[in-house]
């Protein structure tokens, strides 16, 4: 101890007369930092609803709730997240985490309100002074917690899929399955969007734990056609799917093909439901679509002794005869059916209802009758000279491609129409070493088929003509025929509705072609359906129930002949639909 | 003036003092006492102004994190943690991140290495500024609070800038940090370093030659060297009694065997050496922190890229990861049964010893006044004593 230790202290005067850090609130201010984590902020319109928040959210802070004037719709659960500041603790892991990234936070300090309930909000629903702060916590570029990019799916190389038939798609391997799965936030909301609500956060899970055969049986719950569905789905599923709101989404369709095709069909039996005992029933199915042929199988799963007729020589219908082998190949699709027919479920092949199979002889002999005979018949282009030898039907060239016959399409091939298929007729004349120019009356986005395959059939070395209005068809003295059409613009002629093209006076193009496809739709062949049958109709199309049941007693009827969407997967659900009415007909419960 | 100090070493048996007898008078501080750095309480048997005995009572910060931990997932866990050593978060942060990164094999980028350096050093300084007005609080000196709690806010300032948070930064994530350095960050460090250097001068100065606190700390709670081992003792309340450990240099873990630094050795052992200690160590961080800066890489990724949070599992093993705190070794031992889940965190703050054991040990024979100081001369945060 010396002097110094007594007169040392007083040194603390010099700083007697400093300015204080403090902050005399509220004659002054400090705002936060620019990433300060204050109260949260949401853009309700990026929101979709999925609840990631929620599920990461430690304290149980948030809480998914609807919100007035939100309805749920594909995509949007409806919903909004509702932060409970008596729990959160600011950690900011639900904006981390938040798929579509429209969860951030303000850079409010302070906010002061007697009522206790006001804590408790829904951001960007509930107005808040802070809603339209700048500052606050955002995720830090480069920084997410969630894999945007989907896992790639090995294809083959463009100039190598047009030598040849063989699948494009190669599947996922283990690895990779496991990898997508784990994308997945098991939010649900593709489950209302997908026509059967297949358990898709179930099935993926199945994936990600690499348990296959729970995966396998959660697909047949409600889908008997899980190779064709993992292959050619219009996957609905995959545009609502939430971790598509801030990048790729989830490859649903890849996954369940992935399990389906782990899974041996000698081992199917032991993994799914077994069929209920013989009810004694007997129900007649048209048509051995994939409709038709899901009707079949959830009735033969309830007990009932179920015989199918099939106009064809092969059963799957579309999915056969309207799909090429490069999308879905047979084997795969002979797996699905053969496990259908493995449960007793007979299939009358090339026995075609009409004349000498009655319909109402069915209803005789049967104690219902499911018609599902979709859209075979091929629209006709409906300009002169529509009827020329060179003009085809693309349902028509897709079946002889696949009956193996010889397609004699020739080396320049037009294809009119934007759906998928005159994708895959264009794909299909690609393959038979043909050039190919697709012709649509809009543009590429109005085009109804899945920017996939258009993207497919252009890398394939198909020209796309926009805009182009069919006039005639005109015989061509080189052989062939000439395509006369119309150029267009597009007009917007309505406030709020898409434009429609209107065609440009004189810009008149023609072209000669080998073949022309016409790809523009089809409709209904109904035929062997009779007045006495005392089915209500509407529009050429059969009216129905929920459950698909028609006017007349013991008929139901669904699939494209019934639905809108026209897709494989709609039809399998009004077969399970129907399926379970017809049950229900028939004492039943139904499921 | 001289006085000499001897050094009384307590007992190791608990006295049993007959309190029916009238001599003794049986007094409680805490659970709410400036004095006890956080919520415990000690029972103090006096006898005249000297106490004869102490008991240590915890248990009214219990929030039960381990087990909290053991419901919640990996990545859930990780706004948890921090919270179990309040005044020093980020060292439950790293440990934290850093035993999920092990089991899982996880190689966390370079950038963030150094990241995770600057903000564990930033927190030693923040802490060490809080425990100092503690200290020369508990024996009387006021002034030193509010000097050191302002140059603390400075820092927590850099905190909320380059954070999001002042207290609870959350910012070392498993895989890496969350974020990285915000622009003019770096000087915004340096010029507050600058600052709290100047003003640990003042502190030095008015603190350490300050005859009243060399009179009451010197020969204050001595720590013998033996029991440096016997009471798992670490740290400064270690180094001040000569043993040089440090994790930083015995484990060399993040950036900081590329640091130029000497751990910081005393000879007393007791509470005016342990301060004295601590301040120099204060020193030390900031030259820490302006090296740190000068060797940080400019660019390149901050995080690693994980599975999913929602559904991330850890493969099954087990494993320690320590890092030195202020306190000294603070660690977390993780054991993983391969789910999405810890199946057990147990975590290794030092005041479980230093405020329990060893609190009670040398409370025996201390003047009653001096009980505050000497247990922040111990510098022992409850929080983390009650996991």
């Amino acid at each position: 101890m010396d002097i110094k230790d007594f007169i040392a202290p007083f040194a603390v005067w010099k700083r007697a007369f400093e300015k204080p850090f403090t902050v005399k609130k509220p004659i002054d201010q400090r705002p936060g930092a620019p990433r300060y984590r204050g109260f949260h902020k949401n853009d309700v319109e990026k929101c979709v609803g999925c609840g990631t928040c929620e599920a990461i959210c430690m304290n149980k802070a948030i809480d998914l709730v609807p919100v007035a004037g939100r309805e749920a719709k594909a995509g949007d659960s409806g919903l909004r997240p509702k932060i409970d500041y008596g729990r959160c603790c600011w950690c900011a892991l639900c904006v981390d985490i938040c798929p579509s990234g429209s969860l951030s936070m303000s850079n409010e300090y302070l906010w002061i309100d007697r009522d206790p309930d006001a804590f408790r909000y829904v951001p960007g629903v509930d107005k808040k002074p802070w809603d339209e702060a700048k500052l606050g916590y955002a995720r830090a570029e480069g920084y997410r917690l969630l894999e945007g990019k989907r896992v790639e799916m090995a294809e083959l190389p463009h100039a190598e899929a047009i030598k040849s038939f063989l699948e494009l798609v190669r599947g996922y391997s283990r690895e990779q399955a496991e990898k997508e799965a784990d994308r997945c936030v098991s939010c649900g909301v593709c489950v209302a969007s997908c026509p059967v609500h297949m358990d898709i956060p179930g099935y993926i899970k199945a994936v990600r734990d690499g348990d296959l055969t729970t995966g396998l049986r959660l697909l047949y719950e409600t889908n008997p056609f899980p190779e064709a569905c993992g292959r050619v789905c219009t996957h609905l599923c995959e545009e609502a799917c939430s971790i598509g709101s801030g990048g790729d989404p989830v490859a649903i369709r890849w996954l369940k093909r992935y399990i389906a095709d782990q899974v041996e069909l000698s081992n199917y039996g032991q993994i799914l439901p077994r069929a209920e005992p013989s009810t004694g029933k007997k129900v007649a199915v048209i048509g051995a679509g994939p409709g038709g042929l899901s009707a079949a199988y959830y009735l033969a799963l309830l007990g009932h002794k179920v015989t199918v007729f099939e106009k064809d020589e092969a059963a799957g219908g579309m999915l056969r005869y309207g799909i090429p082998e490069y999308r879905l190949p047979y084997p795969a699709l002979d797996k699905d059916i053969g496990y259908i027919e493995s449960l007793g479920v007979e299939i009358k092949r090339g026995a075609a209802v009409g004349p000498g199979l009655s319909l109402a002889s069915l209803r005789r002999d049967f104690d219902a009758v499911y018609i599902s005979t979709g859209l075979p018949l091929a629209y006709g282009l409906e300009i002169p000279g529509d009827s020329h030898p060179s003009v085809l039907d693309g349902v028509a060239v897709l079946a002889a491609a696949t009956r193996g016959e010889a397609l004699g399409l020739g080396a320049k091939v037009a294809v009119i129409g934007g759906g998928n298929v005159a994708m895959d007729a264009a794909r299909t004349a690609l393959r038979n070493g043909a050039s190919v120019d697709i012709l649509y009356r809009r543009r590429e986005e109005d085009m109804p088929a899945d920017p996939q395959e258009i993207a497919e059939a252009k890398a394939e070395g198909a020209r796309l003509i926009e805009k182009a209005i069919p006039l005639e068809v005109k015989d061509a003295e080189e052989g062939g025929a000439r395509f006369v059409w119309n150029e267009a613009r597009m007009v917007q002629k309505e406030e709020g509705k898409r434009p429609v093209p209107e065609t440009i006076p004189g810009a008149i193009r023609e072209e000669r072609y080998d073949s022309i496809i016409a790809a523009i739709g089809q409709g209904p062949e109904l035929s062997f359906v009779t007045e006495e049958d005392g089915i209500a109709m509407k529009r050429f199309k059969p009216q129905v129930s929920r459950e698909g049941k028609t006017s007349a007693g013991k008929v139901f009827a669904g699939g494209d002949l019934v639905n809108d969407r026209k897709d494989a997967i709609s039809a399998i659900a009004d077969g399970h639909r129907a399926a379970q009415g017809i049950d229900r007909l028939l004492g039943g419960k139904g499921a | 003036m001289k006085r000499e100090k001897t050094h009384i070493i307590p007992p190791a048996e608990r006295a049993s003092p007959d309190l029916s007898s009238g001599k003794y008078l049986v007094m409680w501080q805490g659970p709410q006492h400036p004095g006890i750095t956080g919520n415990m309480s000690l029972r103090l048997v006096a006898e005249g102004d000297t106490v004869v005995d102490c008991e240590t009572h915890v248990g009214y910060l219990h929030r039960g994190f381990e087990k909290l931990m053991e419901r919640r997932l990996w990545m859930q866990n990780f706004p948890l943690v921090c919270r179990i050593a309040v005044p020093e978060p980020d060292f439950n942060e790293y440990c934290y991140a850093a035993a999920i990164e092990e089991l899982a094999g996880i190689q966390i980028p370079e950038k963030a290495v150094w990241l995770r350096t600057l903000s564990l050093e930033m927190m030693r300084l923040a802490s060490f500024l809080m425990w100092i007005g503690g200290q020369a609080g508990a024996f009387g000196h006021g002034t030193i609070i509010q000097w050191s709690v302002t140059m603390r806010d400075y820092v927590l300032d850099l905190f909320e800038e380059l954070t999001g948070g002042r207290i609870y930064h959350m910012y070392i994530i498993p895989g890496g940090v969350r974020s990285d350095v915000p622009k003019g960050f770096l000087r915004h460090v340096l010029e507050v370093l600058n600052v709290v250097e100047k003003n640990l001068d003042d502190i030095e100065l008015v603190m350490f030659h300050n005859a009243i606190f060399k009179l009451r700390a010197e020969g204050l709670g001595y720590i013998p060297k033996e029991w440096i081992d016997q009471y798992g003792i670490t740290g400064p309340n270690a180094r001040a009694a000569g043993v040089a450990r440090d994790l930083r240099k015995d484990w060399g873990y993040l950036a900081y065997p590329k640091l130029d630094f000497e751990i910081i050795l005393g000879t007393k052992s007791d509470a005016y050496e342990r301060s004295r200690l601590r301040l120099l160590e204060m020193y030390q961080c900031i030259n820490l922190l302006r090296q740190i800066i000068d060797a940080m890489p400019k660019e390149g990724s901050f995080k690693e890229k994980l599975p999913n949070p929602l559904h991330w599992k850890i493969p099954a093993g087990e494993t320690y990861v320590a890092a030195e705190c202020t306190r000294g070794e603070y660690g977390f031992y993780v054991v993983s049964d391969g789910s999405d889940k810890p199946r057990r965190v147990t975590v290794r703050g030092p005041s479980y010893t230093h405020a329990v054991s060893v609190m009670e040990r040398l409370a025996r024979g201390t003047n009653i006044a001096d009980i505050a100081g000497l247990m922040v001369s111990l510098h022992t945060y409850p929080p983390e004593i009650e996991r």
